[in-house]
């Protein structure tokens, strides 16, 4: 399959790691990935904070440079949960019949790294190899907007070596939500407590989730405190191998 | 009078320095946190019980869209079937006409105390307060409204006004309070469910027993017959509903259902999504005055303040929908940790957010719609499926599109947005950033992390370390790692991607 790799702004800039993990995973499974050069960003960012007709320019990039793949990749679940979910409605508001047309070729393409897997290539065994005990967080975007349901467990549960425990009260929110964090710090902290208290009590090494803007902010929390816990993408659990990176 | 009227108690402070008040209560943390994990256990519990459990929900979300598009037609037939079988009907635009309403039927009847079944839309109106400016008593007799009239204190839940309390803090108001206000607490009361249950039922009967006019909310009325329906945990309703001479029902317009039928739905869903229960132990129907049944005057309020605006907004109007059980109050990360006062309305928690702000105008509560994490926890909870998350983002678009009207400069908000579609919207911009914040981040960053940030963005530093920005970003790496020449996979796309 010739897959196109959405990064996502955030990723490029802090996390290229994860991006060239799902680069080598889709790799080994036999597709070809490629990167487009002239990719930005979802517009999430804007869309979530109010700013909606800054998200215009943002759809019409990403239609343009996402046309004609037989998949889009985002390592995110609220990036591709912004475009599966948002784009219409921008689109509908802003946009005109080109750009709706284009916008309705393209979303439909478009898939979170564990829906890409387990819906589209049929796998839930990567071949991955990852000696350590994790828990995993899903993460708000991937469970209620995208419904990924329990298709990263599965990716998980597949990997050799790994030492997977359940996180208790998995399905509350880490209190990050974009620019919540900074506009309600305080309630945000909040919540990030009770869900370190959760992350350190399974005795977890890594924290894995399939978005690394959560784990920026569980991570910064469990780092500030000095827990010893990492925080780990999904896509880079199911990238490593026997003898491989990690 | 309109906006900020239209819903007492808007002069709280915006909602995060509400909020940070609210966090440092530590009782209030505790008691939140009990209340809301009980109920939400229970609602699950009893939801996966009904196999058509999403049916019920997609029917109810129907019944209610089909309802506020033609909510004019079916108010109009509810005002013929409730003339028809004795009752009046009243119409007020907004509060302030509602409370003179009210006020002007209670003193026709020489009257200067009311019983009160607990209502969201007196709360919503102030109504108890208008009544005080005439001379009328108003008293609470829902056993939590009680505790909150008491303590004058204000709601912080739809479904539990008084979830901020801890038992013994309720014996305390029981003791120094309920003497003020009619018969005193026993005293040897103890903080025992029990004992202040009946402390209460007693303080109460008084008031049953002596009132001739009772004022009620509504949770449903039936558009066919002109029948008002009421739901209550506690009895306390029924007693007002039947004894007193006159009953004056005050109820947002949203309320109707276009026919007695469509009670079935709403009866399941209801006290499942509110209370975690099968079935309420109280539900009372009535259909204007019957003779020598019940009270002999009834009059119906049909409340519109805000409501026909919010009903104009395409996006906003399924927040009309809302049924009041206080789901979504139950399952929000946001309202576990800040409690209903935060919110600074009658109506808190997610709900609260999207309504709030349409009924008072978007300038009057523009922190609620980014009270959120936009996790979605309650849109999934929601009974009626109202998209909450969809609303929230909606009117923070409102919020914004407010502010950029009403202000001379931008906010630094504005131009942080502005820099950041500057730089996002082109690959080479986004590029040149990701270079600065590497070089940046190099100064900065111990050990790989950077432990303080400058400006907005101490906030986020305060509490969290945040990994430095890698030294070469994902699309420097491609590039150098995988030229165009080689395979040309680059190439196609960037081309693809040029204009």
């Amino acid at each position: 399959m010739r897959i196109a790799l959405f990064i996502t702004c955030f990723n490029d800039t802090m996390f290229p790691r994860t991006g060239r993990a799902v680069t080598e995973l889709l790799e080994r499974l036999g597709h070809t990935v490629e990167f487009p050069q002239a990719q930005t960003c979802c517009g999430q960012i804007h869309f979530n904070t109010g700013y909606r007709p800054e998200t215009l320019p943002m759809v019409r990039r990403f239609a343009e440079v996402f046309a004609g793949y037989d998949a889009v990749v985002a390592p995110s679940g609220s990036c591709a949960g912004m475009v599966r979910d948002h784009y219409r409605v921008v689109v509908a508001q802003y946009g005109d019949a080109a750009l709706a047309e284009a916008v309705e070729h393209v979303v439909p393409t478009v898939y979170e790294l564990s829906q890409l897997l387990v819906d589209v290539l049929g796998v839930t065994d990567v071949g991955a190899y990852f000696p350590h005990r994790v828990t995993y967080h899903p993460t708000c975007h991937s469970l209620r907007m995208l419904r990924v349901g329990d298709r990263p467990l599965k990716l998980l549960r597949a990997v050799k070596g790994i030492d997977l425990v359940e996180l208790p009260a998995a399905e509350s929110c880490c209190g990050f939500g974009g620019t919540f964090a900074l506009k309600n710090a305080e309630v945000s902290n909040a919540m990030l407590a009770d869900k370190m208290r959760h992350v350190q009590n399974t005795g977890a090494e890594f924290l894995c989730a399939g978005d690394n803007s959560c784990l920026t902010h569980i991570g910064g929390g469990l780092s500030r405190l000095r827990t010893g816990v990492g925080t780990i993408h999904l896509a880079e659990i199911l990238a490593s191998t026997e003898g491989g990176a990690r | 009078m309109s906006g900020a009227d239209n819903v007492v108690w808007l002069g709280t402070p915006p909602f995060p320095e509400a909020a940070r008040t609210a966090l440092a209560d530590t009782r209030l943390r505790a008691n939140l946190r009990r209340a809301t994990g009980t109920i939400r256990d229970k609602r699950l519990a009893v939801a996966a019980e009904l196999e058509d459990w999403e049916e019920l929900r997609e029917t109810a979300a129907a019944v209610k869209r089909h309802t506020l598009r033609h909510l004019d037609h079916h108010l109009l037939r509810l005002e013929k079937a409730v003339t028809a079988a004795g009752g009046v009907v009243h119409w007020a635009s907004d509060a302030a006409e509602a409370n003179r309403i009210v006020t002007a039927l209670v003193k026709a009847t020489g009257e200067d105390e009311v019983v009160k079944v607990k209502s969201m839309a007196t709360q919503e109106i102030g109504l108890n307060e208008a009544l005080a400016g005439a001379g009328i008593r108003a008293y609470e007799t829902d056993l939590a409204e009680l505790i909150v009239q008491l303590g004058a204190d204000r709601p912080s839940h739809i479904l539990v006004p008084a979830i901020h309390r801890g038992r013994s803090e309720i014996r305390e108001i029981f003791r120094r309070e309920m003497g003020e206000w009619g018969r005193p607490a026993p005293e040897d009361l103890t903080d025992e469910p029990r004992d202040l249950a009946e402390a209460a039922r007693l303080h109460l009967r008084e008031k049953f027993l002596r009132a001739k006019v009772a004022v009620s909310g509504a949770n449903f009325a039936a558009a066919d017959t002109g029948t008002v329906a009421v739901v209550e945990s506690e009895g306390n309703g029924r007693m007002c509903l039947t004894l007193p001479e006159t009953l004056i029902t005050v109820m947002g317009i949203e309320k109707i259902l276009p026919s007695f039928a469509d009670l079935d739905v709403f009866l399941q869903l209801l006290p499942r999504s509110s209370t975690g229960e099968r079935m309420n132990p109280y539900t009372s129907l009535w259909t204007g005055v019957i003779e020598g049944d019940g009270p002999r005057n009834f009059h119906l309020v049909l409340l519109d303040n805000g409501r026909t605006a919010t009903l104009a907004d395409e996006v906003g109007r399924q927040a009309l929908a809302c049924i009041r059980c206080s789901a979504c109050l139950n399952v929000c990360p946001v309202y576990e940790r800040t409690g209903g006062h935060a919110y600074g309305s009658v109506y808190p928690g997610p709900i609260g957010a999207v309504l709030t702000p349409q009924l008072a105008g978007i300038q009057n509560a523009a922190s609620l719609p980014f009270a959120s994490t936009l996790c979605g926890a309650c849109y999934d909870a929601c009974p009626v499926k109202i998209n909450i998350p969809e609303v929230l983002v909606h009117l923070r678009a409102e919020a914004v599109e407010a502010e950029r009207r009403d202000r001379l400069l931008p906010t630094f908000e504005a131009l942080a947005m502005k820099a950041a579609g500057a730089v996002l919207g082109s690959p080479r911009r986004l590029a040149t950033v990701q270079r600065l914040a590497a070089m940046g981040a190099r100064l900065l960053a111990r050990d790989g992390r950077i432990g303080a940030l400058p400006g907005p963005f101490a906030r986020w530093s305060d509490t969290r370390d945040i990994p430095a920005p890698a030294r070469e970003s994902l699309r420097a790496w491609w590039r150098r790692t995988r030229p165009p020449s080689s395979e040309g996979s680059s190439t196609t796309a960037e081309g693809k991607g040029r204009r």
